[in-house]
């Protein structure tokens, strides 16, 4: 897999969405952020919930046009969505027609007619996430755990260069999360693929990020940026990752609740 | 358990095969059925494994158990208008006699059907996906269907009838309707409440506004489309058997009709017993397709 060279840069972003009350004023959602993410590098967001954090991963993906400001990859910058950035889902989101594998191959499909080395490309993806033998399963007939792996597949398949997580594993379980968590960082050790990763899980930002991008409440602003030094894979009772994450904890004043 | 289901099935038929008869086409099913149904009640003793018998023989013997109570009434005791009722005797000796007639009454009328269906359907989900995608469609369409969907196409027999070239062109025009308007109705309301999050997946992946359309909105639709399917060949029954009593010269409806003038009572249950087993036939091929089209649901109603 050839590394990643483009990285992203967001400038002074703001994402104002209007009221449809006209006696409520506009929510403005984010508000001056800036940042860097190098190629191949994971960041996790994590911020109070409803922050904003969310919508900046929707800007990045294209979904959201931002209010001013701009974000790039390399030099181009995003205004619709594309095939270089993925994104997953809070919720696995696949569609119910279609079995696993017709799931995975959607991105591909679109393009055109799937050559042989797509057929490979698919078949190695299912592999990769640990899907085999469900190729020809239906999404009803699988597990939460299962639904977010092939989800992730689907959204690697056009080989982004950027992947983006919103939440994915807020609604499973403590070992299908960690198992999930674990299944993320191996992927993103073969593919080199620059991930961001928005959570509310502190442990889950430590234990995966690179660096951590703590945002304030509304309007979302980076409050501070914390570099995780620690070697993977990390242990989550380590005395370091147990400090950082008072540290992430107290940047976002949660320390005294 | 089986011990009584057979007797009770065996028993029924056979009481009702001692009667003589004028016409030998009932006594002939009767005997066909009784006998088959020993053959099969053998079987399964030997083997205990013919389970669409063992699930079917209780009201398989009931149903002839009923027509065999309905003999005695006419035929037998005759404490009904033999007139209007007939006894099964001479319906089946009516089907069978007539059946060239009624087999071409049939062609007849599944063909117009058909016509309508594909006609109608093609309409229905185009119509359905342009109101139900595009609000610009939506609103100079969407007044259109209101305005003239809940007609029941039944009333509009004598104009078609006189707008038409052909009665023909005239059934097949009011059966497209009979369709279009459900098809359209629910097409519109499954490609309206496609979850936005299923066209985001897309858009992320690259998806133009076609592809949107037809990989995602219209598959995520089935559904709905399906239950105006069903809808759509409901009303279009209605319509045409209105259709063909008054005015259509030709078809299953106009032979009932035909028959009933005439005071041919006899064909007017044999024309029925081969609608209702073909209208049924056809629902149900309608739920083997939706079964086919529709197996990544959970818990589909069964037919």
């Amino acid at each position: 897999m050839v590394a990643r060279t483009e990285e992203i840069r967001v400038e002074n972003l703001r994402k104002v969405f209007p009221s449809r009350d006209l006696n409520k004023p506009d929510v403005v959602a984010l508000d001056h952020v800036d940042a860097k993410i190098m190629p191949g590098e994971f960041v996790s967001l994590i911020g109070p919930s409803g922050c904003g954090k969310t919508t900046w991963l929707r800007l990045i993906s294209g979904l959201e046009v931002p209010t001013d400001g701009a974000i790039y990859v390399g030099d181009k910058k995003i205004t619709a969505p594309g095939r270089e950035r993925g994104l997953v889902f809070q919720d696995p989101n696949l569609f119910p027609w279609l079995t696993v594998q017709e799931n995975i191959a959607f991105g591909l499909k679109i393009k055109g007619k799937l050559t042989q080395e797509d057929h490979e490309n698919i078949a190695e993806l299912i592999t990769l996430v640990g899907l085999t033998g469900f190729e020809k399963s239906y999404p009803y007939q699988l597990s939460g755990g299962m639904a977010h792996r092939a989800a992730i597949a689907r959204a690697l398949v056009n080989n982004p260069e950027v992947l983006l997580f919103d939440e994915p594993f807020g609604a499973l379980d403590a070992f299908t999360r960690m198992k999930l968590q674990n299944d993320v960082l191996r992927i993103w050790h073969e593919r080199k693929t620059t991930m961001i990763l928005v959570t509310h899980d502190v442990e889950e930002a430590i234990f995966l990020g690179q660096r951590v991008f703590a945002m304030t409440p509304r309007p979302a602003r980076v409050k501070k940026i914390i570099n995780i030094k620690l070697d993977y894979p990390r242990k989550r009772d380590d005395q370091t990752f147990i400090a950082l994450k008072e540290e992430v904890l107290s940047v976002l004043d949660f320390h005294n609740i | 358990m089986i011990g009584v289901v057979l007797l009770v099935h065996n028993l029924v038929p056979n009481s009702v095969t001692n009667f003589e008869k004028p016409q030998p086409y009932f006594n002939i099913l009767l005997i066909i059925v009784f006998i088959l149904s020993l053959l099969l009640a053998i079987a399964n003793t030997i083997t205990k494994k013919i389970k669409v018998f063992q699930y079917n023989s209780p009201r398989i013997g009931v149903a002839f158990a009923l027509i065999g109570i309905y003999d005695l009434a006419t035929a037998k005791f005759g404490w009904i208008n033999t007139l209007f009722f007939p006894n099964p005797d001479k319906i089946f000796g009516a089907l069978v006699n007539n059946s060239a007639l009624l087999v071409k009454c049939l062609g007849y009328s599944v063909w117009l059907l058909i016509i309508g269906w594909v006609i109608g359907g093609i309409l229905g989900v185009i119509t359905g996906v342009l109101i139900g995608w595009s609000t610009n469609w939506h609103y100079w369409l969407d007044p259109f269907v209101k305005f003239l969907g809940p007609i029941p196409p039944t009333v509009l027999i004598p104009i078609a009838l006189s707008a038409f070239p052909t009665s023909f062109a005239a059934s097949a025009f009011l059966l497209a309707l009979s369709m279009w308007f459900p098809v359209t109705i629910l097409t519109n309301s499954g490609v309206a409440s496609v979850r936005i999050d299923y066209l985001e997946v897309a858009d992320t992946m690259g998806a133009s506004t076609i592809q949107k359309i037809f990989k995602v909105a219209l598959p995520a639709s089935l559904p709905s489309i399906f239950v105006g399917l069903f809808n759509g060949i409901c009303a279009s029954f209605i319509t045409l058997m209105v259709a063909e009593m008054l005015g259509v010269k030709y078809g299953l409806g106009w032979y009932i009709n035909w028959q009933r003038e005439i005071m041919g009572y006899a064909n007017v249950y044999a024309g029925l017993i081969v609608l209702a087993i073909a209208f049924s036939l056809i629902i149900t091929i309608l739920f083997r397709i939706r079964d086919h089209f529709l197996k990544w649901q959970e818990g589909l109603i069964k037919w």
